[in-house]
């Protein structure tokens, strides 16, 4: 017993205040501001699994990048926008192909496992890419989630109505004269830019957490789209800073207690929702 | 909901026109040769058996189908430019439904959803969409979540849907399957109310025609291939019937003036059942030319 100890840090405060953290606290307010608004969609069209399986498509290129020496969110990025693209292409029906997307999922997992044995450094790399790393983000990298939020705004405030309207009926929206193609490929395209930020926070693996069960929880909590995007957001802020403020207290790695306290957020109102209905 | 149309101008064009129209999924004719119109202010049932095209008709009607051959025009108009004047409610409205979206926030989408831009939504669409859930009778549900409605009421919240926006033609695709009686003679109502009071032109995917048998005006039947269309007193023959679902039915009248369709006494009867093709066809051309 005696390797394990789940000691509290009585310096916390100053580690909060270390350069690194500001950077990570900054992180995660752009991440939840995006993942809080797409999740939502991604829920509303039910292509939860297709945008879970982006994040492992990202992965051969992430480690595939970190091989080649270049940057990694690069090579995460062109890959899960390149995934994104062709199951947009399909339709939406085909994100809702999940025998398909599972397979591929886990073709593209193993590819990333393959490309980061190639070399040592991408090896070593391995454990950030699937785990996450909010505490090594730099300033850099900052710039460009910044940048992303403020596409992705202006993008959704042009495009909400008719998102919304395709997410809920595609036919009807069709028929009115929505380009249901187009909104497809634009929801996948965006899709692959919050995977793209939200996976140095939390990793591939549990991306899933940070993106869809915020928004899951919210959809129990509010009662409008707006508002439930708003609440998912909130949720992934509190879920993230939380998970940094508690990382600093005590020896457990941020990307745990943010999914810990995500998952509990989702179990609460799902409890009490289900105990509101008896 | 007004009323946008005169009737001079209803009846000067019918609403819906088929001219030799056929349609090809790759290889394969779903349906072909149709030719025949359907009068402005009518109650049309598309019938036939599963897999004759009844879907792809109404797709075909919204242009979402391209024909292989033919024309189908609807309400003056090519299929497919008139569909902003066109309520359509596709059967998935019983699928479950993952989003938080209230019923007038869903109504609404049928008034601003194709709008690209920043819109908040005025008081006069939010009227609008009140006005359209009162006629179907889910006023107080406005502020329910579809997720917490049944499929009856989620189905009328697609029918409010496809009102708000003034539509000239409304277009159901199997309305009363998976609904309870209650559910199913209510959408009925709610249908009756839409033609009589605001001279809608309703068309409806069924294959239950008991139901829609007090306000039905003719029907669209799709037989060996092709669609013809005929009055209601004319569809309503046990032959056609018969031939139309592919086992015996016949027609009861009831002292009461009621009308049902049933099976025939037996599976199959064969005196009812044994038309050759050569007098299948002619039975065509008499339905064509009774018309």
């Amino acid at each position: 017993m005696s390797g394990i100890r789940f000691s509290f840090d009585p310096n916390w405060p100053a580690t909060l205040s270390a350069p690194f953290m500001t950077n990570a606290f900054l992180a995660g307010l752009a991440i939840a501001v995006a993942a809080g608004v797409m999740g939502y969609f991604t829920i509303a069209r039910r292509s939860t699994f297709a945008a879970h399986a982006l994040a492992h498509i990202g992965l051969p290129g992430a480690t595939g990048a970190a091989l080649l020496g270049l940057p990694v969110s690069a090579g995460l990025g062109v890959f899960a926008l390149g995934g994104a693209l062709i199951i947009g292409a399909l339709g939406k029906r085909a994100s809702q192909r999940e025998i398909a997307t599972g397979t591929v999922l886990a073709f593209a997992t193993g590819l990333g496992l393959f490309f980061a044995r190639l070399s040592s450094s991408a090896s070593q790399q391995l454990q950030s890419i699937l785990f996450g790393s909010i505490l090594t983000i730099s300033t850099g990298q900052l710039i460009g989630f910044a940048v992303f939020d403020v596409i992705l705004l202006a993008v959704l405030a042009v495009i909400y109505r008719p998102l919304l309207f395709s997410s809920l009926d595609e036919q009807v929206a069709q028929a009115k004269g929505v380009p249901i193609g187009a909104m497809n490929i634009a929801f996948m395209a965006i899709m692959a830019g919050v995977v793209t930020i939200a996976v140095p926070a939390v990793g591939t693996l549990l991306i899933f957490a940070l993106v869809i069960t915020p928004a899951a929880t919210a959809n129990i909590i509010a009662g409008s789209p707006f508002r439930a995007m708003l609440t998912s957001s909130v949720l992934c802020l509190v879920a993230i800073w939380g998970g940094l403020v508690l990382s600093a207290m005590f020896p457990a790695p941020p990307s745990f207690i943010i999914v810990t306290l995500s998952t509990l957020f989702w179990a609460v109102a799902k409890g009490v929702a289900a105990l509101r209905a008896r | 909901m007004q009323h946008q149309h005169t009737p001079d101008a209803r009846a000067a064009e019918p609403c819906i026109a088929f001219r030799n129209a056929s349609v090809k999924r790759g290889d394969r004719v779903i349906w072909r040769n149709g030719t025949f119109d359907i009068p402005a202010g009518s109650v049309t049932a598309i019938v036939g058996t599963n897999g004759t095209g009844k879907t792809t008709m109404m797709k075909a009607e919204l242009g979402l189908v391209p024909l292989s051959e033919g024309t189908v025009r609807v309400l003056g108009r090519p299929a497919g430019e008139m569909n902003r004047r066109i309520g359509y409610v596709p059967q998935s409205y019983t699928s479950d439904v993952d989003s938080n979206l209230t019923a007038e926030q869903s109504v609404l989408l049928g008034l601003t959803g194709t709008r690209f831009g920043i819109h908040p939504t005025t008081r006069a669409e939010r009227d609008k969409a009140r006005e359209a859930m009162a006629f179907v009778g889910i006023a107080d549900r406005a502020r329910s979540r579809l997720s917490e409605l049944s499929g009856g009421m989620r189905q009328r919240v697609a029918i409010a849907q496809a009102l708000v926006a003034d539509p000239l033609l409304l277009m159901l695709d199997e309305p009363l399957a998976n609904l309870d009686l209650a559910s199913q003679r209510a959408t009925v109502q709610v249908l009756a109310k839409l033609n009589r009071e605001l001279g809608m032109s309703i068309q409806v995917v069924a294959h239950d025609l008991n139901m829609l048998l007090p306000i039905l005006t003719g029907a669209v039947y799709l037989l060996d291939g092709h669609p013809h269309y005929a009055a209601l007193d004319e569809v309503l023959d046990s032959d056609l019937l018969t031939h139309l679902y592919g086992t015996s039915v016949r027609v009861v009248t009831t002292p009461q003036g009621d009308m049902f369709v049933t099976p025939g006494p037996d599976g199959d009867v064969p005196g009812q059942d044994t038309h050759t093709p050569t007098e299948i066809s002619g039975f065509h051309r008499h339905q064509g030319g009774a018309r």
